[in-house]
């Protein structure tokens, strides 16, 4: 009971503008400069240090930056689904400010991973792209991305746009799934799961180790590039209440 | 390192168009995204300020 008094409380204070200001004001100092740090670390370990692969050569270290772009996508899009989720049910100002914060940098990661997925597959496939089901449900992901930002920047009041684009989210998350199972579910070019979160990875510690770096920095950098967003949201919607006039 | 030299780090064997290609798009599209969403609660900063600056002139 004492796990749940304390996620109500954290949901009930982050969810208060004012208290999500202060946080992210504590936090982000420290948060961007780790971030920055874990992502160089992971991505100089992986492109200079890995092994390379006896298939693919050198052209696989791709993945230290394609992977963790392709799961940032999916997690984001999880999170901004969430978030669709509880303002659709409870109105919450706070998850309509999450949604438009969470879209732009997802956007961003689905394209890095649609571009340097095709750039590996040149080398490795013969082909920069094909119509299979993984490559096309990420860029249906990409799609789902931009369609949340059109939809928030084509309707002029905030909480009718943020209902809109918290609908899109919500429904967008079956494709989610489309993607992370289209490698088991359907014949594709594209290689099945490196990293496994149950019965072990395929493959050695010296590559997964850089890349699970990587793809904590890719996150962190998520979370950073959220909170920055979010608090340019949340003044410019507050700006009239008193807490904002006092800060400024 | 993992390679003899600079040379073959930049080399890559065969793959070092690729490779570095897929590096210096992401970096430039990240690096862009990080600046876009740290200057806009800057901006938003400065522009609510200016309101605050322009109500007080008026009073």
């Amino acid at each position: 009971m004492m796990v749940w008094k304390t996620l109500t409380r954290w949901y009930h204070q982050l969810g208060s503008p004012r208290y999500f200001y202060r946080f992210s004001e504590v936090l982000l100092p420290w948060l961007w400069p780790i971030a920055l740090l874990t992502t160089a670390v992971g991505l100089v370990w992986g492109l200079a240090f890995a092994p390379e692969d006896y298939q693919q050569g050198n052209s696989y270290r791709i993945i230290f930056i394609h992977v963790p772009a392709a799961g940032g996508a999916l997690l984001g899009y999880v999170a901004m689904g969430v978030a669709g989720l509880v303002n659709l049910v409870w109105r919450m100002k706070m998850a309509e400010v999450m949604i438009k914060a969470i879209a732009p940098f997802g956007a961003v990661l689905a394209a890095i991973a649609l571009i340097t997925g095709a750039i590996w597959g040149k080398p490795t496939w013969g082909t920069y792209w094909v119509w299979d089901a993984r490559l096309t449900s990420m860029l249906i992901m990409l799609f789902l991305y931009l369609g949340v930002m059109a939809l928030i920047n084509a309707i002029p009041d905030p909480r009718q746009a943020g209902r809109a684009a918290g609908l899109l989210s919500v429904v967008g998350v079956i494709n989610v799934v489309i993607v992370k199972y289209s490698v088991e579910w359907w014949q594709s070019l594209h290689q099945g799961s490196t990293i496994k979160l149950t019965g072990g990875s395929t493959m050695p510690a010296e590559m997964l180790t850089p890349l699970l770096i990587s793809m904590l920095g890719i996150y962190l950098l998520f979370a950073v590039s959220v909170l920055w967003r979010a608090r340019a949201e949340l003044l410019w919607r507050e700006r009239k209440s008193a807490w904002v006039k006092e800060l400024v | 390192m993992y390679f003899e030299s600079f040379a073959a780090f930049l080399q890559m064997g065969t793959h070092g168009p690729f490779v570095w290609s897929a590096y210096g798009i992401s970096a430039l599209l990240i690096a862009t995204n990080m600046w876009l969403a740290y200057r806009r609660q800057r901006l938003v900063l400065n522009e609510i300020r200016r309101l605050a600056r322009r109500d007080q002139g008026s009073l």
